[in-house]
């Protein structure tokens, strides 16, 4: 029932940072299909994707430039204003860790450190972000050396397909910090904003418990 | 989405300057963010208030409490002085939404969260809410989750808050700051009924901003609550709620402040049951007799009848929980 444009009307942005690559998969798909189909991508094989210049100076939607530190990396970028902070990392910076459910606040799936809280990624916008540092579920490792909470869901076996676990693993590095993990009752309110469909609550539950017992 | 300039204010008056030509505020962002990707908010502009000095809670000079328009959800609950005077506030948003929602929501966008009503959201359907005139699904459709209080033949979406509620019960008022100066009206004409204009949802003017909402000083000891009936444990939406704040003395209640939720078109403060309370001692006899004044009024929809026993039912446990039980 969403009528929403597929994310992909959001243009990928110009990485300061970055040197531009070929396209992927990802971004070929995206740029191709730029604003709801009225913008026609012209050279897409082999170069840069560039935008029907009149098209693009009249329909332009309008853009901010946004610095933020993304695991611990410094990233300058300039984006539709429309753009999620989820969008920013699975699009354009790759970060595809953080995984897009309902894109609506209501599973978890996006869930990210903002300034060391919990947040949906998808109800934020980047460009609110300057200066702002956002930990990701690629960010949370030292190294090779998983964060306690990686290695617990893996020894407690807390998940089935995995699509909600990075979502799952940051809201629960969040719940600990904020101390809400006194019984597996506590750890289960204050996880609720996490869905998972295969219904792994009960270990990912003992996967929070075991983490913070040891902190 | 459609397409949006973006400007973070520095200060108030550039936040103020910025409203007055028609830019929408965003602090949270958890509401609007999700309408404008369902179309149903489509702002030209947004103005991030975020680094506006309104973060502040604090104990008011006659015991009170005002709390900062941009005080997140989550600190506000935790608040050591929002735990201890006024529980039912803390207990209600932490009843709200899920720990991720609550810290990014705050308490001026709580208060301006639009109805979850799906018919408003989704924009193929008639919702004389996001488009008047052109009717209401909700009043034959699936309204199991609607308005049996305060609604109208244009309109029965429930106001979705919980604190909302809980500021109701309290008689907090609401802090605006405007290109006129400010004001401060009383949190139970803050929020509209439908009537014959569900589009109008606040008495808030275009370029205003709220700065604070303020509890004001209740007698003390105040024992303070929040029950929240859901169809699931957590992270939903009330079926029904009630928050109950009571002041008991010499073995007497001497002040009675109680509102519903889930069940109004904004939160619904229930004068019949505070009357019927002030003056008596606390009995579970009283508790039902009281409680028996709290659907006065109600017109269920064909899918909510169940709303007015359990209406009744949620406000007499939560006076026993809050009053004890004789």
């Amino acid at each position: 029932m969403s009528t929403e444009l597929p994310e992909s009307s959001v243009p990928p942005p110009t990485a300061v940072d970055e040197p531009s690559s070929a396209p992927t998969r990802r971004t070929f798909i995206a740029t191709t299909t730029a604003v709801g189909g009225v913008v026609v991508a012209s050279g897409a094989i082999g170069g840069t994707l560039l935008f029907d210049d009149e098209v693009a100076a009249a329909e332009a939607p309008p853009e901010s430039r946004v610095s933020l530190t993304v695991n611990g990396t410094r990233r300058t970028v300039t984006v539709d204003n429309r753009t999620s902070l989820l969008d920013l990392l699975r699009e354009h910076f790759g970060l595809t860790g953080s995984k897009k459910g309902c894109n609506a606040g209501a599973c978890g799936a996006c869930t990210v450190l903002v300034d060391g809280r919990r947040v949906n990624s998808c109800l934020t916008l980047a460009v609110r972000l300057e200066g702002a540092e956002v930990t990701t579920i690629e960010g949370l490792a030292d190294g090779d050396e998983l964060h306690p909470l990686q290695q617990a869901f893996i020894d407690e076996d807390a998940f089935q397909c995995g699509y909600c676990t990075p979502g799952q693993i940051m809201s629960g590095v969040g719940c600990i910090q904020e101390g809400h993990t006194g019984s597996p009752e506590e750890i289960r309110e204050w996880m609720s904003g996490n869905i998972c469909r295969c219904g792994c609550y009960v270990k990912i539950v003992r996967a929070v418990e075991q983490t913070a017992g040891r902190k | 989405m459609h397409p949006f300039s973006f400007t973070k204010a520095a200060t108030t008056r550039e936040a103020l300057d910025a409203g007055r030509r028609g830019g929408r505020y965003i602090a949270g962002g958890t509401t609007l963010v999700d309408l404008m990707r369902e179309t149903v908010e489509r702002p030209e502009a947004l103005v991030d208030i975020s680094d506006l000095p309104l973060r502040e809670v604090r104990v008011t000079e006659r015991g009170g409490l005002r709390i900062g328009a941009l005080v997140s959800m989550s600190q506000t609950a935790a608040h050591p002085k929002v735990r201890s005077l006024f529980p039912v506030v803390s207990e209600a948003l932490e009843l709200s939404a899920s720990a991720q929602l609550r810290n990014m929501a705050t308490i001026g966008g709580n208060i301006m969260q639009r109805t979850r009503c799906t018919y408003f959201r989704d924009v193929t359907a008639d919702c004389n809410k996001r488009e008047p005139g052109s009717g209401c699904a909700a009043l034959h459709g699936f309204n199991r989750m609607h308005a049996i209080l305060g609604t109208s033949d244009s309109c029965v979406a429930t106001h979705a808050s919980d604190v909302a509620v809980a500021f109701a019960a309290l008689d907090a008022s609401v802090h605006l700051l405007g290109p006129d100066g400010e004001r401060r009206i009383p949190f139970a004409d803050f929020l509209l009924r439908p009537g014959n204009t569900p589009n109008r949802e606040q008495t808030i003017r275009q370029g205003e901003l709220i700065t604070a909402v303020e509890i004001p000083a209740l007698p003390r000891p105040l024992k303070s609550g929040y029950l929240k009936v859901r169809d699931r444990q957590s992270y939903e939406f009330a079926l029904t709620s009630a928050a109950v704040a009571l002041h008991v003395r010499g073995g007497v209640i001497r002040e009675a402040k109680v509102a519903a939720g889930g069940v109004g078109t904004v939160p619904w403060k229930l004068p019949a049951v505070e009357r019927a309370l002030v003056g008596e001692r606390p009995s579970d006899a009283l508790w039902t007799a009281a409680a028996e004044q709290a659907a006065q009024g109600a017109r269920p929809l064909s899918g909510n009848r169940f709303k007015v026993e359990l209406l009744k039912r949620t406000v007499e446990r939560q006076l026993r929980i809050v009053g004890g039980t004789k």
